[in-house]
């Protein structure tokens, strides 16, 4: 069980006491350890807000400027420290505008509670100002919801949202509170949540599945390991080392996966699918016992289904029974938590290399590196690329930056280049692919690790799908670096017009403002470069600011990101240009 | 995989809880799959509430439904059966012009031969009941139909299981 702390003791111990419905909802998050929420007033939850303005001293809310906006810094909050995050809101759009946070957070298993207000009881259903059945929406997107509608409920509620949204496979949690339950007074008393009779977190591991695992694992001559994100949700990084290590498998990763296992490890062969390393895409079709851990086999992991690593036999640790058998058959699935069932797993293994298998790896990843890499890291000519850009930012970070990417081409240069020492670094929006993700995220990211160096690499596009929350910035003085390439086009989406539509770029072409002005009006330091022997520098003095710093690289406008596995095409199809 | 469309019994037992039939119902919507028949009721277990569904699709469709379904945090245990699995009936009701009842010889004999039972008479109208398998209410609908119906009405099938579900032992361990 974890250990709580004086301040969460202290609030836990504390005797009934006759409080209104929004002291007590104050009381629960300072008793769930939250010392950062991030949301925005309105009518139906400004009674929670007057008791913030109370507890300001214990908890410190952040206005973002939209409550998408405070969803994704929420997020970014949970993904660098593992804490559940919080969000909050107002009845009607307040929380309408959250969902697109909150459904980010679900197909990426991001805890996270968001709170909003509701109108008072006797109008729901009634067309009152700012009503919307924000549970009804929010139900497809979210682990769990509930509605409040008297104060009594609120302690046991509110355990309940945490316990739900960090527990097992986390997920987002929506708590709507009328207005009336907020006013009401009641005896208040908080206990933590400990258990749900009809949910079970984390499914019992079988030791014949370990066995029969360790055996498939133990007489394979190429075998290969997939992991995600479960590796680092589970905080299964050593646990994972130590099993690719003793069994030396090649182990790549996916996008959510990143960063669980150093970059430099020599096992680690790099990123899987649509735009992933070209050794792992292409060997996922030649390997003879894949290994999943914590991966959902996403369709632009697998590509064509039909033609993913038909020829091997999978093996599939999982902590969510539903994933088992959704997208490819397994042969055998070891359930349970990652940390542990690795642990287990590691004695049952033989030692082994697999010295030539490896060398495949090396093998294609010299071709990659002609046909690709070199030319992305290491141009000579021609405009600034992306890659070039990640890459003196990995000299000057020394791969501890935590790189907080939005949606699209730079995102899949910064998932490709981006050099990590440290887990929980990588923090994208993988699932759902939302652009406008990064600015606020990497806020959250900054606020929860503030010793952390935070990085928020975006595209000219997305960067202008949340770029109120300079506001956010400018007023929390909060030490972002903010990298914006620049090509002046919705780049992955005129990518796919160029292979795929003959070049007609319906509407991926941007006119836009100048941006260090709209920065310099939010008083952040900016900073605009074009010329390769610009670059360096302009990071340099990024890097060492102690402020928030905004830098614009103008790169290359129709670079395109190779390798590529087409739309419906195999993994092994994956093209090179 | 077996491609071959069947018809299952959905059984999910769950906490009493709003918002949960939305929960569920949307785990269908989302894959473009109609629920024949839905019926809530309460279970064998007080407080809990369980639902039956009937639903066409193939076994390796349903087995991820029952996943997707479980997955649901009030969901306490989700289970899919065939029909030679269960034991199933369905319940309909048919209303009748009183008349008919005294004119037509005919439709006395079509009562006492499907077993239906007459719920109430009056001057107007008369109304049957019928419980059983769904051919024999869809013969006596086709029967009565020569008459005349004046209402028509079936139930969702309810159904319970020739294996035992053990959701008591289920609750009773997290009780442990």
């Amino acid at each position: 069980m974890e250990v709580l702390t004086v301040k969460q003791k202290q609030y836990l111990e504390q005797p009934k006491t006759r409080i209104s419905g929004c002291e007590a909802i104050v009381r629960c998050l300072l008793a769930e350890g939250v010392d950062i929420l991030y949301g925005y007033p309105g009518g139906a939850i400004m009674p929670v807000y007057d008791e913030l303005y109370k507890y300001q001293d214990k908890i410190h809310h952040v206005l973002t400027r939209h409550e998408q906006g405070a969803t994704h810094s929420a997020q970014g909050y949970a993904r660098i420290s593992g804490k559940v995050g919080v969000a909050m809101a107002t009845s009607g759009p307040g929380a309408t505008n959250l969902i697109t946070g909150i459904a980010d957070a679900q197909i990426d298993s991001t805890p996270i509670v968001c709170i909003t207000g509701q109108v008072a009881s006797h109008l729901l259903g009634s067309d009152a100002f700012q009503e919307t059945d924000i549970v009804g929406i929010s139900t497809p997107v979210t682990k769990w919801n509930h509605q409040i509608t008297k104060a009594s409920e609120i302690p046991e509620v509110i355990a309940k949202a945490f316990y739900i949204a960090k527990s097992g496979r986390p997920g987002p949690v929506l708590i709507d509170i009328t207005k009336d339950a907020q006013f009401e007074e009641f005896d208040f008393q908080y206990k933590k949540c400990i258990g749900v009779r009809s949910y079970i977190p984390v499914p019992k591991t079988e030791e014949s599945s370990l066995k029969a695992a360790a055996d498939l694992i133990n007489a394979a001559k190429k075998p290969m390991i997939v992991w995600g994100q479960g590796i680092i949700l589970g905080k299964a990084e050593e646990e994972l080392k130590a099993v690719m290590e003793k069994a030396g498998i090649p182990s790549a990763w996916t996008i959510m996966g990143a960063s669980a296992i150093p970059t430099s490890h020599p096992l680690n062969i790099g990123m899987v699918g649509m735009h992933g390393n070209y050794a792992p895409n292409v060997l996922t079709n030649e390997c003879d016992v894949l290994i999943a851990i914590g991966m959902r086999f996403d369709d632009r992991v697998t590509g064509k289904l039909d033609e993913y690593a038909t020829q091997a036999k999978v093996i599939h640790f999982e902590i969510d029974p539903a994933e088992i058998d959704k997208n490819v058959k397994t042969d055998v699935a070891v359930l349970g938590d990652s940390k542990e069932s690795l642990a287990k797993l590691l004695p049952l293994l033989n030692a082994n290399s697999h010295t030539e298998w490896h060398q495949k790896f090396k093998d294609l990843y010299a071709i990659e590196f002609e046909k690709v890499i070199k030319n992305d890291l290491h141009p000579t000519k021609g405009g600034l690329t992306m890659g070039e850009v990640l890459n003196e930012i990995n000299t000057q970070s020394k791969g501890e930056a935590a790189i907080v990417s939005d949606v699209g081409q730079h995102q899949m240069i910064a998932c490709r280049y981006a050099e990590f020492n440290v887990s929980k670094s990588n923090i994208t929006s993988g699932g759902l692919g939302t652009m406008g993700f990064a600015l606020p995220a990497a806020i959250g990211a900054k606020m929860a690790a503030p010793d952390r160096e935070v990085v928020a690499i975006v595209g000219d596009g997305g960067y202008q799908m949340t770029i109120q929350e300079l506001g956010t910035i400018f007023q929390t003085k909060v030490p972002v670096k903010i990298v914006v390439l620049n090509n002046e086009f919705l780049g992955m989406v005129r990518q796919w017009q160029q292979l795929f539509f003959d070049k007609r770029y319906a509407s991926t072409e941007m006119t836009n403002p100048d941006f260090v002005a709209i920065v310099k009006g939010y008083y952040v330091e900016a900073k605009k470069v074009t010329k390769r022997e610009e670059l360096a520098p302009a990071i340099e003095e990024m890097m060492k600011s102690k402020e928030a710093y905004f830098l614009e690289v103008c790169v290359e406008k129709e670079d395109n990101v190779f390798p590529m596995v087409p739309s419906g095409a195999s993994v092994s199809d994956i093209r090179l240009e | 995989m077996d491609k071959e469309i069947n018809q299952y019994t959905v059984s999910v037992y769950t906490e009493n809880n709003i918002g949960l039939l939305n929960r569920i119902s949307a785990i269908f919507q989302r894959r473009h799959i109609n629920i024949e028949s839905m019926n809530i009721s309460v279970s064998e277990i007080e407080g809990v509430s369980r639902f039956t569904m009937l639903v066409n699709m193939t076994e390796d469709q349903i087995k991820k439904i029952i996943g997707q379904i479980e997955k649901q945090i009030e969901v306490i245990k989700a289970y899919y059966h065939t029909d030679e699995d269960t034991i199933y009936q369905e319940s309909c009701m048919f209303k009748i012009k009183s008349d008919l009842l005294f004119e037509e010889r005919q439709i006395q004999n079509i009562i006492k031969e499907s077993n239906a039972r007459i719920v109430t008479v009056n001057k107007e109208f008369f109304v049957l009941e019928k419980s059983g398998r769904r051919n024999e209410i869809e013969l006596l609908h086709r029967e009565l139909s020569a008459f005349g119906i004046m209402q028509f009405v079936r139930s969702g099938r309810i159904a319970v299981t020739k294996d035992e579900m053990k959701i008591t032992e289920m609750l009773a361990a997290f009780n442990n």
